[in-house]
């Protein structure tokens, strides 16, 4: 089963494994040596890329087998995955579960609006990208982006 | 001259030198001179105590000291057990005092109250080496008289120490009356009022008769020990009573409770029957379970830790009751490991409920509150203390390499032991005694974290907390004597092997309990060994070597705001309190505790759906005591209220009275 | 000397191998689940980078949050080295002893609850709380199950009955055996924090009695943690092991017979990790106040089987 399933890695497309390149470099400096813990903050996404991301850990895309895992506190997280343009109310909640976070940390920037506010840009209430706020290692762009990206960009920064 | 009378010379010619010097002392230097005086007496007893265990026995009669019957003392191994523990117990108050009530002290220091606690101490000192029916009871009586004015220390301030005081006094009177009862009908029967004479004579009386006079003074003895159900004195007194009292009677004297069932079962009446000592065996298994269910649902940190003497109380009864059994079914050796178990658990919990009292002292005098759910914080600002207060909860949750926790492991191997031909009664007694001993641990560390947890740790919950200062210095002293005191019995436990053999040997159980030396604490008949030291040893060392390790090869530790989610920083209310913390072992032992709770829901007066405010209260009463004690007092207040009819002021009826009793007591000589 | 290299060779494989036992457990979860899963070394490479993070410590916390991780540590680690896993002579028979067993694991609980309450914040309280509500019901039911066995050594050093259980296995096969053996089962599933008593994978704090407590470990002092809780798991795991499996355990140091128990343990260890594993996936999460009820029954489980074993022996 986990031959087939390799076989047909949806990760595996060139586009996954450029766009992680240079995070992994990052991650290989941070020595997370395969072993990501994620935590997962929604800074003010309309839940597209949650459900994405959601699949990302799923039984088809399964992340877990790459070393990735979602946990349930930012002190056990190395990488925080952001997704949706900051909204006002979200900005303070955003940057104290950066600083909550022990170093080595990372954040990856999922989707078109965490990058640059998407549809978003300008709206009520909305204070700007998550680079605004917290510093962005790595960025996964789409609109949603599929849980193949999403797992390539973790798998990068897992270096597995 | 015989080292035990010239230590006991010694403490009780201070005693009464302290208690008159401390009267006309200024008040500043009152506490001093009174700690100072309290602290000789109880290092001078425990020298006359180590005298006596370690094999000089002593006796005197003094005739002339007292009408009637004279004083008689003697002092042997056992006396000398307890002379040691209350010693030990006092020398380490004394030097609390100091700083308890000294200077921008605590509580009362009237002159009256101060000069008392010397001469309470010799009065437990007494007891043990008291030699005759009459000096025993003398001596207990003196010690209930001095304790009852040292709880009501404070009456000045809340009624709650008054209801205590009153609480106190009739259960201490009643006991009293019954072991009044029973020792003056043993010495009756036996034809002598010396435990010399009694003892000869003690295996020849009738079962009826010795059955009667153990139940009679069990009775008073277990008041005294703070045994469910004769317990509702205990929480109230050691809880309202000024924290270096607390200490003294919680931790010595209601060990002599404990000295007077040993010394009447097992030493005057020489054994007796089974059903005896199951009784006890049921008692202490009650007070165990009981104690404990209360201390964890209790959040007055004094309540708490009386509760906990309780079943303490209970364990140390259980481990009797074993004792008691095994010695009649002809098991000497364990029945010598079970009362070895009972006499080491008795001197651990004086080691570590001195050293909990104080600390609880320390906090009240500090904080002004004894209650937990607005406690906390005190681990920065009280750091001596809390740490020493951290050494004591681990000794009384029986934990490794705690103090508590050698004497459970000594009672579980005397109760674990199968005789053969045991009957059907031992194969499902003591299993169940096992059950009991191991429910009572896991609830009491369950007790204790909650009592370290939310008393001592995190953010203060309170104002008091909030501006609490360290203690003096004397009374850290004080404090880190008991802590020494219960290292000491916690990792070398096997100091105490001689005398627990010398004792076990006196009153006929198996002469050789432990096997080898060494540090390891060995059972020569039980083929089970301990090793505190290395347990300690290992613990520590494994933990200070990887705390080391990590420093070194590590990361630095960075400080940050607790995580609160995100959303704004975290409050002392949204902490867990002692109520919050015992809420799920309160629901899983509802029908033993029986909480009343009320919820009451204000809604708005736009609508019945919108909530305004909603008031929540539960209260724990002590359903023994409810169901117990209330009938009993309810009947004495309508008899009372009877009897007020009698007494209505009229100077014409009461000499009609006067006249009806002449003639009653005329007409019963005539007819007699 | 050569019983010290034992204790030793027991700890270092005890601490290797937890890790390996919940990374099995994870894959068999995970195929069962139809998922491919991480690999079996998976947790070690979490620990050796959570070993090379920064630790954090709350504003409000102070020694006790500090300690706690070292001493868990230490607990486990003595545990590990002490009982009879590869040998039935070790070298401390005094800390083999199984009260001393039990109070180790205890202490190691109340050391983290403790850690809990001093972070301050609403969730270590209530994961302590739930810890020491639980632990409260779980120890008395180790100890009862294991005393069930002890009656027949008459001793409760746990090398003596794994070694009397090696000597004469039919007597393991007992109705009191088998009541101990389910009783340490659940007590074990308790202690070390598995379904149905508590979900370790859960990511909602309000279902959480042990995660809560280590909310706010971080970096080297969460690998401590994680790693002792992993070994608490291999220890029980073990000691259910060796005391109703009771074969292949040396009795002495003889190099031969060590490798060979190793090899042993390994298998046993496994099989009884998957077995749990395999179970969780078909079972859900007590709710918290049936959890006692759970811990009720193995307790009377436990209580019955010292009865049967003094009444039948």
């Amino acid at each position: 089963m986990d031959g087939g399933l390799s076989g047909q890695d949806p990760a595996c497309g060139a586009g996954g494994r450029a766009g992680s390149r240079a995070a992994a470099a990052a991650a290989l400096g941070a020595g997370l040596g395969g072993s990501v813990q994620v935590r997962h903050v929604d800074a003010g996404s309309c839940n597209g890329c949650e459900i994405e991301i959601g699949q990302a850990f799923g039984p088809v895309y399964d992340a877990e087998r790459h070393g990735v895992r979602l946990v349930a506190s930012p002190r056990h997280a190395d990488v925080l995955t952001v997704t949706g343009p900051v909204t006002v109310n979200m900005a303070q909640p955003l940057r104290a579960t950066y600083e909550a976070m022990p170093r080595p940390r990372l954040v990856v920037a999922v989707g078109d609006c965490a990058r640059d506010c998407g549809v978003f840009a300008g709206g009520h209430g909305v204070l700007g990208p998550v680079g605004d706020v917290v510093p962005v290692d790595v960025r996964v762009p789409g609109c949603p982006p599929e849980p193949a990206a999403i797992v390539a960009a973790l798998r990068g920064v897992s270096g597995r | 001259m015989n080292p035990v009378a010239a230590a006991l010379g010694a403490a009780f010619a201070l005693a009464g030198s302290g208690a008159i010097a401390a009267l006309p002392a200024p008040a500043r230097w009152g506490p001093a001179v009174v700690g100072a005086a309290t602290a000789g007496v109880g290092i001078a007893g425990a020298a006359a105590g180590g005298a006596a265990v370690s094999g000089t026995v002593w006796q005197a009669y003094l005739p002339d000291l007292l009408p009637l019957a004279g004083v008689r003392l003697a002092v042997d191994p056992l006396a000398g057990w307890f002379l040691l523990l209350v010693g030990g117990v006092a020398a380490v108050v004394g030097v609390y005092t100091i700083g308890y009530l000294g200077r921008d002290g605590h509580g009362p220091a009237a002159r009256g109250a101060l000069a008392v606690l010397p001469v309470f101490v010799a009065a437990m000192l007494l007891v043990p080496a008291a030699g005759s029916v009459s000096t025993f009871l003398l001596a207990w009586e003196l010690m209930a008289v001095t304790s009852l004015l040292l709880v009501l220390g404070e009456h000045r301030h809340s009624p709650a120490v008054r209801t205590a005081g009153l609480w106190y006094a009739a259960m201490t009177q009643a006991g009293f009356v019954t072991v009044l009862l029973g020792l003056t009908r043993l010495a009756a029967a036996a034809g002598g009022e010396s435990f010399a004479a009694i003892r000869a004579a003690g295996a020849g009386l009738s079962p009826v008769t010795a059955g009667g006079v153990f139940l009679l003074c069990l009775a008073g003895f277990a008041s005294k020990a703070g045994a469910v159900p004769l317990h509702p004195w205990l929480p109230r007194a050691h809880a309202e009573a000024p924290s270096h009292v607390s200490a003294l009677m919680s931790a010595a004297m209601v060990k002599l409770g404990v000295y007077g069932i040993v010394r009447v079962g097992f030493d005057l009446l020489g054994g007796g029957a089974r059903w005896w000592w199951l009784l006890l065996g049921a008692l202490g298994a009650v007070s165990a379970l009981y104690g404990i269910l209360q201390a964890a649902v209790a959040t007055d940190l004094k309540r708490l830790l009386a509760f906990s003497t309780s079943e303490n109380v209970g364990l140390i009864l259980l481990g009797l009751a074993a004792a008691g059994v095994w010695a009649g079914a002809g098991q000497d050796g364990v029945a010598g490991v079970a009362l070895a178990a009972a006499l080491l658990h008795a001197a651990n919990h004086a080691g570590f409920k001195t050293l909990l009292f104080c600390g609880a002292g320390s906090v009240l005098r500090s904080t002004g509150t004894r209650d937990l759910d607005a406690l906390g914080g005190l681990s920065r600002r009280m750091p001596a203390t809390t740490a020493l207060f951290t050494v004591g909860a681990l000794c009384a949750a029986a934990l490794p390499p705690g103090n508590g926790f050698v004497s459970e492991w000594l009672l579980l191997q005397a109760l674990l032991h199968q005789a053969p031909q045991a009957g059907t009664v031992l194969t499902v007694a003591a299993p169940v005694a096992v059950a009991v001993v191991a429910l009572t641990a896991g609830v009491g560390v369950a007790t204790y974290v909650k009592v370290l947890g939310t008393g001592f740790l995190a953010r203060p919950r309170g104002d008091g907390a909030a501006t609490a200062v360290e203690s003096p210095r004397s009374m850290l002293v004080a404090m880190g004597l008991a802590a020494a005191a219960c290292a000491g019995l916690a990792i070398v436990p096997v100091v105490a092997a001689p005398a627990l053999e010398r004792i076990a040997g006196e009153l006929r159980a198996g002469p050789e309990l432990f096997a080898g030396g060494g540090v390891d604490l060995r059972l020569a008949g039980i083929g089970s060994i301990v090793s505190p030291l290395w347990v300690a040893v290992g613990v520590i060392g494994l933990a200070v070597g990887f705390a080391a390790a990590g420093r070194a090869l590590g990361r630095a530790r960075r400080r940050a705001p607790a995580w609160d989610c995100g959303d704004g920083p975290l409050t002392a209310r949204m902490e867990y309190t002692a109520t919050s913390f015992a809420e799920p072992l309160q629901r899983v032992f509802d029908d033993v505790l029986a909480p009343e709770q009320d919820v009451d829901v204000t809604p708005a007066a736009e609508s019945a759906y919108i909530v305004r405010a909603v008031a929540y209260r539960r209260r724990l009463p002590d359903r023994i005591e409810a169901h117990l004690y209330g009938p009993v007092i309810a009947a004495a207040d309508a008899v009372g209220r009877a009897g007020r009819r009698l007494a209505n002021g009229s100077v014409h009826r009461y000499l009609a009275y006067m006249l009806a009793a002449l003639v009653a007591v005329l007409v019963a000589g005539v007819i007699r | 000397m050569s019983a010290w290299v034992t204790a030793a060779v027991q700890a270092v494989l005890v601490a290797a191998v937890a890790p390996l036992v919940i990374g099995l457990m994870r894959a068999v979860r995970a195929r069962l689940e139809g998922r491919a899963g991480g690999r079996l070394a998976q947790p070690w490479r979490d620990l050796r980078k959570q070993l090379r993070k920064e630790p954090v410590i709350p504003a409000d916390a102070g020694m006790f949050f500090t300690a706690a991780p070292v001493v868990l540590m230490a607990t486990s680690v003595l545990v590990a080295g002490a009982a009879p896993y590869l040998s039935t002579a070790g070298p401390l028979p005094g800390v083999a002893d199984l009260v001393v067993v039990v109070g180790l694991l205890l202490l190691g609980t109340v050391a983290l609850a403790l850690a809990g309450l001093d972070t301050g914040t609403a969730f270590g309280g209530m994961g302590a709380s739930r810890e020491m509500t639980i632990a409260a019901l779980v120890e008395p039911t180790l100890l009862l199950a294991v005393f069930a066995l002890s009656t027949r050594v008459g001793a409760t050093d746990l090398g003596a009955i794994v070694a009397a259980g090696a000597t004469d296995p039919a007597r393991v096969f007992t109705p009191a055996g088998a009541l101990a053996a389910a009783a340490l089962a659940i007590a074990t599933l308790a202690e070390a924090g598995r379904l149905p008593v508590d979900n370790p994978a859960t990511h909602l704090e309000l279902t959480m009695v042990h995660e809560a407590m280590v909310l706010e470990y971080a970096g080297r002092d969460l690998a401590l943690v994680e790693w002792a809780a992993s070994m608490r798991l291999t220890i029980l795991l073990g000691l259910l092991a060796n005391l109703f499996i009771p074969w292949g355990v040396a009795s002495g140091a003889q190099p031969a017979a060590l490798v060979l128990a190793a090899g042993v343990f390994v298998v046993k260890l496994a099989a009884l990790g998957g077995l749990v594993a395999a179970g969780e996936v078909f079972v859900a999460k007590l709710r918290l106040f049936r959890v006692p009820e759970l811990l009720a029954g193995s307790f009377v489980l436990g209580l019955l089987a010292v009865i049967a074993s003094s009444v039948l022996a």
